[in-house]
């Protein structure tokens, strides 16, 4: 035994006689995990996360979340005199002041976006691979919980600094609150602290941000991916990959090295952007005033498309018994976010329901052999991409010599065609891929080679594909709608049959695929 | 022959092909230094980030090309630690894909559900303990914690009242009063009506005991826009025409859609602009919305001018300014 | 073409020929289009009023009309004074080329002396607002850059964005970008109010304001971008659109790469 085995040996003993953890210790580092490139979006949204506690802790030792007012007299110029809040003050003097303060702005700024953008990859891949089917339904919701919890933490944390563009933001929030029936204007009263924009409101905010929003997200992240390591990740479909197996690098070495290496990767990249990349350059801003506002007001993207919901919205409001309610607030603000975010929570069970399927699922989809949920996904995606758009609609109309007018037409208009549109172009498109599949499994891939046959004919030379691939082809489930009887075999009508024939209906759409490659037919082709 | 589908067939094992890095030496000891490259790399970016720190002043700016001139500081604190870090994962991830074991190993997966036994001893576990807490039979415990626990929650919600003032009359009254002089934003300077232009445009803020202190709250509710045209432009009622003066209109500036200054005036087609969400308002029709998601024009402050000259509110504005709410009586 | 059509199968072959394509679309474009810039060079020593009325009937009259009383695609331009016709002129947004939404700031066509001549000429019309003179426009000296960037985000901001780079108002209307506007032309624009642009006159905003406001416009211009490249000064939409396109990709990219194995 060499002296450096012999000193970890004493270490492992020591720790081993008060916690008796070598049986678990052994177990986690011959854990395996599959290899995907989209298996570590995840990952992303992980160390994002870790870049915004560390660069957020720094900040936290100059920023001053305080609304009372002071005359700048920092070094830069066109601020200079000028009264602004402490908050907005401070992150000047980290801007320009503290060494290395603007780059952990733009490090934590920067981390933030990528951090929602990646949450939303993360989820796009779950869900069209269908990695939130049994027994991982609870982990889904936990995802889309860290999804809206990072909306509400991004939209305070850029609002700290006070800024003409982020107080602006917190104006439209207020009114968003105000308009809440009944409470609406008591809510807003006691969030603010008063009339907007009140005294009270950049502490408040401060501390959800740095200490309870973050404090939830430990916890809700911790138990999401305590779920991944207790259920074992999904894995794609191929050789060797079953429903009661995973296959894959162990932790200890390979996984720790490429799962360690890719948190520096991550970091180094954020890192690169902050360098070279301005974000939040709040001292062309201005401190905030409600008198005052810039031409293209957007806030960050993981918010616009609620802001383009709000600018196609149609002018309505009640007026009625001396009280008014602004649906136009309301509708796009609050119902519709709320009915997509509860639609997205509940979608593991909606589908469950609709096929009837309740095994537990480990091998993943490939999302041409479930055309339905693919076609569902690009319909939401294109809705989202709509109001993204419309939310910055003068930016695109100032840079490509457009017109707001048409551009928010075109969107209001669009947002009822387009996603239906774009659901059945995605489903034929599946179809076709299906179709194009089974095509490679019986006949091989097109070589693009002609030979012509002894007795005339031209026929085009196919090259038979791999084993690999053709295991991959037909590993998939075929289909198949629900069978419920809804008379019984004396002729009563089961009670709840209307929700049953919706059941049915969903289904058989759900169902709708190319069928799979039979035995004969696969007998039939050889022979040929 | 069945027309069934294909059975999975695992026995087609992958094709394990070993890596260059695997079977050649030269390969493998390539590797080795190309990975010693990639950590020297992210030692480098250390070093400059250490420098730019210490030794680059902060005003020095250097010109890169696109980008212009940047901070020198900086850039050099970014890249260097862009640099140390990146290439330290790089390394990792390269020393992984090339030297470290490249077989695959297989966990497997156990069913979720507990055994049968485990579910019944749990039940069994379960109902012994609830029994003896014997609720059902114990009905004034049952009560008693009932109501102690329903006070109980109350207090945190009560603790939390001192938040914020209630409402009252806050959103509905502004510092705009009879005879409230219009000044200038920023200046606080009084306005003749004669310094006004046909087209031009002006934001005011009322006259108040200090106006170089007006709290922010104020400011959310005061601002006014004035606005020239000529007095033929309006297609007014009667009543709203009365309150301007000599083709001077003022509105709100606060918009009625979800409070942002609504400040774009386009002179030529008379229309007040809202950036925030596209609200447009035809100023010559009493700022009437005429596109995009406002639902009321914006409220228009009854002006006049005092024994001096100057503009001034004849009355308080007739309605609540900014966006809608619940207690707003908007017919 | 023979050895042409060996590599006509080549894999590089289609993607080469499209970038051809397109190479040879876009210059064969802007040669065509290139305008053909022949200033009408008369070289007038003094700006006369008959000489502006000259350059006057032969570059503008067909649009506003012979006596400058406007018409149906022109507006009149009796009052409008000599601050108007050189700020229009000297930008270049007047000849207007393209009959479209707005006139847009482009290379003037006439040069100083012509600009001078014709503000002379519409000055005599009636009296109208007068070019700032140069004693006038000493911002550096005069003005003061925290007050004007208030000023600025008071009045113009939202219109032309916190930085200046312009936006967009109703109808495919926009307030024009005001970085590379010489000072003088600044002034005239608020003076005046061209199109969209409401008048800013020197009683609602004192010159020595505008001044101010100048000189935190000439401030923003030349000030580095402090945190990096900025996408324009735009805000957060080109800031989103980068870290999905730049910060995602790459990541994506080396997780492809980590995950697949090596050779």
């Amino acid at each position: 035994m060499t002296s450096t085995e012999k000193r970890i040996g004493n270490a492992a003993n020591f720790v081993d006689e008060r916690l008796g953890a070598a049986g678990w210790v052994k177990k986690s580092l011959n854990k395996v995990f599959p290899d995907h490139w989209s298996f570590m979006l995840g990952e992303v949204c992980m160390y994002s996360f870790i870049i915004l506690l560390l660069s957020g802790t720094f900040l936290t030792f100059w920023f001053d979340p305080s609304q009372r007012d002071v005359i700048y007299e920092g070094v830069y110029e066109p601020l200079k005199g000028l009264k602004m809040s402490a908050a907005y003050a401070s992150t000047l003097d980290i801007s320009f002041e503290v060494r290395g303060g603007l780059l952990m702005r733009q490090i934590h700024h920067w981390a933030a976006n990528i951090f929602m953008a990646a949450i939303v990859a993360h989820l796009l891949r779950v869900f069209f691979t269908g990695a939130f089917r049994k027994p991982r339904e609870f982990n889904w919701i936990l995802g889309i919980l860290l999804l809206t919890l990072g909306l509400v933490e991004g939209l305070l944390g850029y609002s700290l600094p006070d800024d003409l563009l982020s107080g602006t933001g917190l104006r439209i929030t207020s009114a968003i609150i105000q308009a809440i029936p009944v409470v609406g204007t008591y809510i807003s009263f006691f969030l603010f602290g008063g009339a907007f924009p009140g005294v009270g409101f950049i502490p408040r905010i401060f501390t959800l941000h740095i200490l309870i929003i973050p404090g939830i997200f430990l916890a809700v992240i911790t138990i999401h991916v305590m779920l991944v390591w207790y259920q074992k990740h999904t894995q794609f479909p191929g050789v060797g990959r079953t429903e009661t197996n995973v296959v894959g690098h162990p932790i200890l070495p390979v996984y720790m090295a490429k799962a360690g290496g890719f948190f520096f990767v991550v970091f180094g990249i954020i890192a690169f952007l902050s360098a070279v990349a301005s974000i939040n350059p709040i001292w062309l801003y201005g401190p905030y005033t409600p008198g005052q506002i810039s031409a293209g007001s957007q806030p960050d993207w993981y918010m616009g498309w609620l802001d383009g919901l709000v600018r196609m919205a149609p002018p309505l409001e009640t007026h009625a018994f001396g009280h008014t309610i602004s649906w136009n607030i309301l509708l796009p603000a609050v119902i519709v976010p709320g009915i997509i975010f509860t639609g997205m929570a509940l979608y593991p069970f909606i589908e469950s329901w609709i096929t009837g399927d309740k095994r537990e699922h480990h091998l993943l989809d490939r999302p041409r052999n479930v055309p339905n949920r693919t076609a569902l996904g690009v319909m939401s995606i294109t809705f989202v991409m709509i109001s993204l758009i419309n939310g910055g609609n003068d930016i695109i109309a100032t840079n490509f010599d457009l017109s707001i007018n048409q551009i928010m037409w075109f969107s209001r208009i669009g947002i009822f065609i387009l996603p239906p549109l774009a659901f059945i172009i995605t489903k034929r498109l599946c179809l076709s891929l299906q179709r194009a599949d089974r095509e490679l499994l019986l006949h091989g891939a097109e070589s693009g080679r002609l030979l012509r046959l002894p007795h005339g004919e031209f026929v085009e030379v196919h090259t038979p594909i791999s084993a690999e691939k053709a295991f991959l082809l037909q590993s998939h489930e075929q289909l198949t709608p629900l069978e419920i009887e809804d008379v019984d075999a004396r002729g009563v009508r089961r009670p709840g049959a209307i929700k049953s024939k919706i059941q049915r209906r969903l289904s058989k759409a759900h169902a709708v695929s190319v069928p799979k490659v039979t035995e004969q037919e696969l007998k039939e082709i050889e022979n040929h | 022959m069945s027309n069934e589908l294909i059975p999975i067939d695992d026995s087609v094992a992958p094709q394990h092909a070993p890596r260059a890095t695997d079977i050649n030496p030269v390969s493998e000891k390539r590797a080795e230094q190309q990975i010693a490259i990639l950590f020297g790399l992210s030692g480098v970016g250390s070093v400059l980030l250490i420098y730019s720190y210490i030794f680059v002043s902060k005003d020095v700016f250097i010109f890169i090309p696109i980008m212009g001139n940047q901070n020198t500081q900086q850039l050099g604190i970014g890249i260097g630690m862009a640099m140390s870090l990146f290439f330290i994962g790089i390394a990792a991830i390269h020393w992984a894909k090339t030297l470290m074991p490249d077989k695959e190993i297989v966990n497997h997966r156990h069913e979720f559900r507990s055994s049968d036994e485990d579910r019944a001893e749990l039940v069994k576990t379960v109902k012994e303990g609830v029994a003896g807490v014997q609720l059902g039979r114990r009905k004034l415990i049952k009560r008693s914690l009932g109501a102690a626990i329903g006070l109980f929650a109350l207090p945190p919600v009560l603790l939390l009242r001192d938040l914020g003032p209630l409402p009252k009359k806050q959103l509905e009254t502004t510092n705009w009063k009879a005879g409230t002089r219009l000044l200038t934003d920023p200046g606080n300077r009084p306005i003749l009506a004669s310094d006004l232009e046909v087209g031009s445009v002006v934001q005011v803020l009322p006259a108040v005991d200090h106006p170089e202190e007006r709290p922010l709250s104020d400011i959310a509710k005061d601002p006014v826009l004035l606005i020239r045209l000529r007095p033929e432009d309006f297609q007014l009622t009667p009543e709203k025409f009365a309150m301007t003066h000599e083709g001077i209109i003022a509105f709100s500036k606060i918009c009625s859609h979800m409070g942002c200054a609504v400040a774009l005036y386009e002179q030529q087609t008379k229309h007040l602009l809202c950036p925030c969400h596209q609200s447009t308002f035809d100023v010559t029709r009493g700022a009437k919305v005429i596109f995009g998601p406002a639902a009321r024009p914006l409220p228009q402050l009854d002006i006049t001018v005092d024994a001096e000259g100057y503009l001034v509110s004849r009355a308080p504005f007739n309605e609540a300014v900014g966006p809608s709410f619940w207690e707003r009586n908007s017919q | 073409m023979k050895r042409l059509s060996r590599y006509r199968r080549h894999k590089a072959a289609g993607p080469l020929l499209l970038i051809f394509a397109l190479l040879a679309i876009g210059t064969t474009f802007s040669v065509a289009s290139a305008t053909v810039k022949e200033s009408q060079t008369v070289f007038v020593r003094s700006a006369s009023i008959e000489e502006g009325k000259q350059i006057f009937l032969k570059g503008c009259s067909s649009c506003h009309g012979l006596n400058a009383e406007g018409g149906a695609i022109a507006p009149s331009l009796v009052g409008v004074g000599a601050a108007s016709v050189d700020f229009q002129v000297g930008t270049g947004r007047m000849p207007m080329a393209d009959m479209s939404t707005q006139a847009m700031r482009k290379a003037p066509v006439y040069n100083e002396e012509e600009t001078a001549a014709l503000a002379a000429y519409v000055a005599s019309l009636a009296p109208g607002p007068s070019i700032p003179a140069e004693s006038v426009l000493n911002y550096e000296r005069d003005g003061n850059s925290a007050q004007g960037g208030e000023l600025f985000r008071n009045n113009c901001a939202m219109c032309h964005n916190f930085a200046g780079q312009g936006g967009a108002l109703s109808q495919g209307k926009y307030a024009p970008t005001l970085m590379g506007v010489e000072p003088k032309h600044i002034y005239e624009a608020m003076i005046t109010g061209p199109q969209s642009m409401p008048v800013f006159s020197d009683k609602t905003i004192t010159p020595a304001e505008k001044l101010s406001l100048i000189k935190w416009i000439k401030a923003a211009e030349a000030e580095p971008n402090l945190g990096g490249a900025t996408m324009g000064r735009i805000g957060p939409v080109s800031e989103g659109l980068l870290a999905w396109v730049l910060g995602l990709g790459l990541l994506i990219g080396i997780a492809v790469w980590l995950t697949t194995r090596a050779r």
